[in-house]
């Protein structure tokens, strides 16, 4: 497959996208779940290369940030605070396993560096969002591979035996297809229970995602198994006496990669979307946990809507997150027409 | 004529089945609306088991379903514990709000649409068709969150349409005429919002689909033979590239009523939207499946209109 240029530029930001939520202990400088109450809605910190002097400085450096009494904020050129590599930070766990306390970067000690300002409880918007795009991802990404190994085994079956099971699969298909999947989400959701520790219902709205967008990739791989299943190839294996797993397992699996490639990555940004929907109207996972989700429903409240605009960054990484799937979405697709015409 | 009885038989199958799932998925539900008042003193414990009683709470789940069933066959779709009322008539003004909200937008979804998309198609290859498969794609990307938000912050500072709700305070005093003009002022934002959402992927179909018929080899054959371009499009390649666009429209129906569920919460619409997140963080558990039967019925019908409209316009589906 020839990769277009603009694609692999699409590629690494992705990738290092991926990286940074997969890692966001590293990457951020705070703990998410820290609260500061003196510092409400602080604005974005100002970075700054030329000192109130004139002179300028090769690593960037901030003010001290202090509240003032009607709730605005303003720097305090006295002391300056500059950018670190690697400092030694706030405790976190690498990938959940290793303790370590080695933060990407930082400044010197005593300053805060708000890159994406504080939410209301004055957390550093720009740590929580690194963590809470972890748990929106991850929730994307275990739904996505929940339905579509659901898919492709019921997908599978369906084709290969035909007949009364697939009969009885589509019409099951069928009936989940007959509800606006939102709509679906929403009701699956209002049976289980709403209040829990926030593990357990990250893997509840992880499994009600996955258990509810099974059908498009199941309808898929049939198609395909069904076609594949007739081929010459096919038909002399079976000939030659090869066993139904054999025949699955060796001839018509393979062929129903790149249909369920294209769906992972239609379905990843679909179901990060959904657990974002629930998250935002709090039937998904809750606070202090952040999500996107959670952390984008603070604007349905008018006046931080009006005033705190960095309070829609998650919202804009969402999208660029989104453009890089479809992207890569769109070019595989054309490769498999192009490959099949 | 078999075509469509049997597309009709089918979706009451579908309705009997979504009834039957939900209430499957209800035997799941841990606790219900009662659980709540256990924790207020003043209720006594046989007072809840009194309530629980009369509403059939205690029962099995078939003879629920049963109870249920011959409910919805007075008209009731059973009972509301929050509203302490029938089902049916609270959905009514829910479901007349959302109906004017999906049936409006899809309108000027489809016709944006199609002028995008056919225009995009004619012009295949030109600077002004990858500017619009450009925009479309980066606005397919934009989270329907970010984008009503956005819109609520522009029509907030700038004040161009009422933010929040369907109508004005002083709806009851404004004449006919006013009165419609208020609600379509009231309506400018979740509608913005919704045909947003739609557009993009709409015309992405529209596109393909036009330009697939604009590539067959009797299109440049007509062309060579000196068809005007407009008689040549409105006459023979729409009707051509209009197959697969009609079994869209049902498909769409299904994401906008998605998305509207959303927006209207969001905008504050007074739709089946807030009524449906309201039930479900209530418990409310006859309004949930009164809600959920009722999309099924708009996707139902989106796709026998989407059925008549493909009967009426492929001789092939006719003949057999």
């Amino acid at each position: 497959m020839k990769v277009k240029p603009h694609l692999w530029i699409v590629l690494a930001v992705l990738a290092v996208l991926h990286v940074m939520l997969l890692v966001p202990g590293f990457v951020a400088p705070y703990n998410p779940t820290e609260q500061d109450r003196g510092m409400p809605f602080a604005p974005p910190t100002a970075i700054h290369f030329r000192d109130q002097n004139g002179s300028w400085h090769l690593r960037p450096f901030i003010y001290a940030v202090v509240a003032n009494d009607d709730g605005s904020y303003a720097e305090d050129p006295r002391q300056k605070y500059f950018f670190r590599a690697f400092p030694s930070g706030a405790p976190y766990k690498l990938a959940e396993l290793v303790p370590c306390t080695v933060h990407l970067f930082g400044v010197d000690a005593g300053g805060k560096v708000l890159l994406m300002g504080t939410d209301r409880y004055g957390r550093d918007q720009f740590s929580r969002l690194l963590y809470g795009g972890q748990v929106s991802l991850f929730a994307g990404l275990l739904a996505a591979l929940l339905s579509l190994s659901l898919g492709a085994i019921v997908g599978t079956i369906s084709g290969f035996y035909g007949r009364w099971v697939d009969d009885g699969l589509m019409r099951i298909a069928e009936l989940f297809l007959a509800l606006p999947w939102l709509y679906l989400l929403f009701a699956v959701r209002a049976f289980l229970p709403l209040s829990a520790s926030p593990a357990s219902t990250f893997f509840l709205v992880v499994a009600i995602i996955g258990l509810v967008g099974w059908v498009r990739p199941a309808r898929l791989v049939r198609g395909v198994v069904l076609s594949a299943k007739e081929q010459k190839y096919v038909l002399a294996a079976r000939g030659f006496g090869a066993s139904d797993l054999y025949l699955l397992r060796r001839h018509i699996a393979p062929q129903t990669y790149s249909v369920l490639l294209t769906q992972a990555t239609l379905l990843i940004p679909q179901f990060i979307l959904a657990e974002v929907t629930l998250s935002f109207l709090g039937l998904g996972v809750a606070e202090p946990v952040p999500s996107w989700g959670n952390m984008l429903s603070s604007l349905q409240q008018y006046h931080v809507m009006v005033s705190y605009w960095w309070m829609f960054l998650p919202g804009i990484a969402l999208a660029f997150l989104f453009l890089g799937y479809f992207t890569v979405a769109d070019a595989l697709q054309a490769h498999v027409q192009s490959a099949s015409a | 004529m078999r075509f469509l009885l049997g597309r009709l038989m089918r979706s009451g199958f579908l309705l009997v089945g979504v009834s039957l799932l939900s209430f499957l998925l209800l035997q799941l539900a841990p606790g219900d609306f009662f659980d709540e008042m256990k924790l207020d003193p003043q209720i006594s414990p046989q007072t809840i088991a009194g309530l629980r009683t009369q509403f059939g709470l205690d029962r099995s789940l078939p003879v629920r379903y049963g109870l249920w069933l011959q409910s919805a066959a007075r008209g009731d779709f059973g009972y509301s514990f929050a509203y302490n009322s029938p089902v049916a008539p609270l959905l009514k003004t829910r479901v007349r709000n959302t109906a004017l909200l999906a049936g409006v937008s899809t309108l000027i979804a489809w016709l944006l649409a199609l002028v995008i998309g056919v225009w995009s198609a004619m012009r295949a290859g030109h600077w002004d068709d990858r500017l619009c498969t450009g925009v479309m794609s980066i606005s397919l990307a934009l989270p329907d969150v970010l984008v009503a938000l956005a819109l609520l912050l522009v029509a907030t500072r700038t004040g161009v349409f009422p933010v929040g709700g369907m109508v004005s305070t002083d709806f009851a005093d404004l004449t006919l005429w006013q009165k419609a003009r208020d609600i379509g002022a009231h309506m400018m934002l979740p509608v913005l919002a919704l045909v947003f959402g739609l557009v993009p992927t709409l015309v992405r179909h529209v596109r393909s689909s036009v330009a697939e018929a604009l590539s067959a080899p009797w299109v440049r054959a007509a062309r060579a033979h000196g068809i005007a371009p407009g008689r040549l499009l409105l006459r023979h390649v729409l009707p051509v590239a209009a197959n697969p666009l009609i079994s869209l429209f049902g498909v769409s129906l299904a994401t906008l009523l998605s998305v509207s569920l959303l927006i209207e919460i969001i905008m504050s619409w007074p739709g089946l939207g807030p009524f449906f997140l309201e039930a479900i963080m209530a418990r409310d558990v006859y309004v949930v499946i009164g809600t959920v039967l009722l999309s099924t019925v708009f996707l139902v019908a989106g796709n026998l209109i989407a059925d008549g409209l493909l009967f009426a316009a492929d001789p092939r589906i006719r003949r057999s």
